[in-house]
């Protein structure tokens, strides 16, 4: 046997549990969540066996059949099919399969058969299927399709034991063999061949004595009311509407708490040293700059953690359902509608997952757009001016005034990405009807233990970027405010002499006609990078600026203070279209393939948050607004 | 008694013309215009819309499209115009009472 580590792929429906069983067998934390296309590109892992085998993993995107309809699902047939030529055929292919849903399931499995490969099934989801009363025998179904059946549950520790049992015996008996053959198979199958397959499924499924599973499930009961022409639109509104008042209001007391925290560390450091540079870098830079961001961690969990229950009970496609018939209007689908949500928490995995959209144009369209949904990177920004500048106050039916302008915030984003499409139409040509085809899994309550993992997830992404790049840049930020120093007798404050106050001083001609004064015109440079900086560099610039002020972890009076409200306004419509995040662009330029594309899209939404904070300013302005 | 409600509904008619909430078999597919592709029947039937299962109208959505169809193997999103590619033949007295 050479030294080469044997390689298993993961195939499967999608939806059927291959990346949770993944992750329970390498140990990894790969997103799972409950609708089809959470796995948009291959992931690969090592697993060890009981016996210390070390074996490589690959997950795959979930398919329907080896002829794929979407990019994804091309990643995943290509593979199967021997199509990458630089690529070692996988030397077993587990099979995944939903063990509630063999009747779709199974075909997948006799297609991998012809393929040539050694297939072994992980009859995956075995305790839903019992609760369902509609269990099969492992041993029945191994003997009915002639290859090895092994049970697991994918959500479950020790749910894959039995699986990695039998690839320890397996790879320890099979060392001596050939190169596995792979047959040429192509794609393209007919109705009638699909119907065979059916057929044969039918009789295997017959042969192990399986029950017919229910009709008429709770989660047909549950459709009934959700996908509701009147009350599913309802549902969805209100559900998206509490979302937004729950970030506001859940959050604060945690907010409230670290905001303290890092004032009372500020107010610990300046008693205890004496006036110096290294203090003020403490002070001003790290703790105004990096820990002005690091507030806003609980909101940002917060709407994660609305998110990360929506994905996993099974409801994202149904809204994407009720919606089809909206974004139709502006020439999207429904399929479009989980690759914009995902943009809610960022863009980056938001333009990934575009991937599972069929229709090329359609896909483009979408990465173009959803740059325009408002990302939890902006969170910060809106979160520290609507608490400055809007009261906090109940409008009645316990609806918060804050919440209500997060809202519609929101809204803007999303109309704006509307507008955006509907030009995108008229540029680039109407788009046909194309098929739906979207899979509407059953519901499932959310795993509290996939919550837990997606939020801890999320506080490292966010704790990590605030305490490298965000700090990072609020020291180099706080050098270049701080140096040179002002010369003694200086009326101004200090922060005026340095070089970030001259750039930001000639800046501000550029900005001063959309309202925006040079701390803010500052703050936009470092921003930059991505968006919740701003709010840092804001931190940085007002605490050096500031004589004798704390302005650790309360940037939020001082903005009060020192801004008017057309500012604050104008600086939020800034925020709704800035497109001030170089991941995104990268992104943008890796699944186009072509820098036109990022490049059109910074210079439209510059262009477009110009306008926008310039309108806002003004119309401000005019309506008595100046403070 | 009652005429049972499937004396007037007609043998065979298409999946986006069942009503909601009825019990049908699927008979036939086939392409009806070039929309959504020529392989639109293939890809219908490797979701498993495929002659002779059982298929549920769940829901329609707002102006009718698009529908969420139950099969034995999964409940699916379909356009009016896909639906319109599956000929399906109406089973008497099976209107679920659902809400």
């Amino acid at each position: 046997m050479s030294g080469r580590e044997p390689l298993i792929a993961l195939v499967g429906n999608p939806n059927c549990g291959k990346t949770a069983l993944f992750n329970l067998l390498t140990g990894s934390r790969q997103k799972i969540a409950n609708y089809a296309g959470v796995t948009v590109e291959r992931k690969e892992g090592r697993l060890v066996t009981p016996s210390g085998r070390r074996v490589r993993l690959l997950d795959l995107p979930g398919a329907y059949s080896l002829n794929p309809r979407t990019p994804d699902e091309a990643i995943t047939c290509d593979f199967i099919l021997g199509r990458l030529h630089d690529e070692a055929p996988p030397d077993l292919v587990v099979a995944v399969v939903d063990a509630t849903n063999l009747n779709r399931q199974l075909r997948l499995v006799l297609a991998l058969k012809r393929v040539g490969h050694p297939v072994v099934v992980a009859l995956n989801m075995t305790d839903l299927a019992r609760r369902r009363g509609v269990e099969v025998a492992p041993s029945a179904l191994a003997e009915a399709l002639g290859v090895p059946v092994l049970a697991t549950v994918g959500v479950r520790r020790g749910g894959a034991d039995t699986l990695v049992a039998w690839l320890d015996i397996h790879f320890a008996a099979r060392s001596h063999d050939s190169e596995p053959a792979v047959l040429p198979v192509e794609g393209g199958a007919d109705i009638e061949s699909t119907a065979m397959d059916q057929r044969e499924v039918e009789r295997i499924l017959a042969a192990v004595g399986r029950l017919e599973p229910p009709v008429d499930t709770p989660s047909d009961r549950i459709d009934a009311v959700v996908l509701h022409p009147v009350f599913g639109p309802l549902i969805l509104c209100g559900t998206l509407f509490l979302m937004f008042q729950a970030v506001f209001a859940g959050a604060r007391p945690f907010m409230d708490a670290l905001t303290t925290a890092v004032s009372l560390l500020a107010g610990v450091i300046n008693a205890a040293m004496a006036p110096s540079l290294l203090r003020s870098l403490l002070v001003d830079g790290v703790l105004a700059g990096a820990g002005s961001v690091l507030v806003f961690l609980p909101q940002i969990v917060l709407l994660f953690a609305f998110i990360l229950v929506l994905e996993d009970s099974g409801y994202l496609p149904r809204a994407a359902f009720l919606l089809d018939r909206l974004m139709g209007v502006v020439g999207l689908s429904g399929r479009s509608f989980i690759p914009l949500l995902s943009s809610f928490a960022c863009a980056v995995p938001g333009i990934m997952a575009t991937r599972t959209i069929p229709n090329p144009r359609d896909r483009l369209v979408t990465i173009l757009i959803a740059p325009l949904m408002t990302c939890s990177a902006r969170l910060p920004i809106y979160a520290l001016l609507i608490a400055a500048f809007i009261p906090d106050r109940s409008i009645g039916f316990g609806i918060g005034l804050q919440g209500l302008v997060l809202f519609v915030l929101y809204v803007a984003g999303v109309v704006s990405a509307f507008l955006a499409a509907l030009l995108l139409q008229w540029w680039n040509g109407r788009s046909t009807l194309h098929p739906l085809q979207m899979e509407l899994p059953a519901y499932h309550w959310p795993s509290l233990r996939n919550l837990r993992i997606g939020l801890w997830q999320r506080v490292v992404v966010f704790v990590g970027r605030v305490g490298t790049t965000i700090l990072a840049l609020m020291i180099v930020l706080w050098f270049l405010s701080s140096i040179p120093a002002a010369p003694p007798g200086y009326p101004g404050p200090a922060i005026e002499w340095s070089f970030a106050g001259r750039i930001g001083a000639l800046l501000a001609h550029l900005f001063a006609p959309i309202g925006f004064n040079w701390q803010i015109s500052i703050a936009l440079v470092p921003g930059m990078a991505a968006r919740e900086v701003a709010v840092g560099a804001l931190g940085t610039v007002y605490s050096l600026s500031a004589t004798g002020q704390d302005v650790a972890g309360a940037l939020t009076p001082i903005v009060a203070h020192a801004w008017s409200l057309p500012t604050a306004l104008a600086l939020l419509a800034w925020y709704v279209y800035a497109p001030q995040c170089l991941s995104t662009l990268a992104v943008i330029r890796r699944e186009t393939g072509s820098w036109r594309y990022p490049l059109l899209v910074t210079a439209v939404m510059f262009l477009a948050a110009y306008i926008a904070a310039g309108l806002t300013y003004h119309v401000a302005l005019a309506l008595g607004g100046a403070g | 008694m009652e005429p049972s409600p499937t004396d007037r509904l007609p043998s065979a008619m298409t999946l986006n013309e069942l009503p909601l909430k009825w019990e049908g078999r699927i008979r036939a597919l086939s392409a009806r215009s070039e929309r959504g592709g020529r392989d639109l029947p293939e890809r219908l039937a490797e979701l498993g819309f495929l002659p002779g299962e059982r298929v549920r109208v769940l829901a329609r959505a707002v102006f009718g499209d698009p529908i969420a169809v139950r099969t034995g193997s999964g409940t699916f999103a379909l356009r009016r115009f896909e639906a319109a590619c599956i000929t399906v033949e109406p089973l008497p007295n099976t209107r679920g009472d659902l809400p």
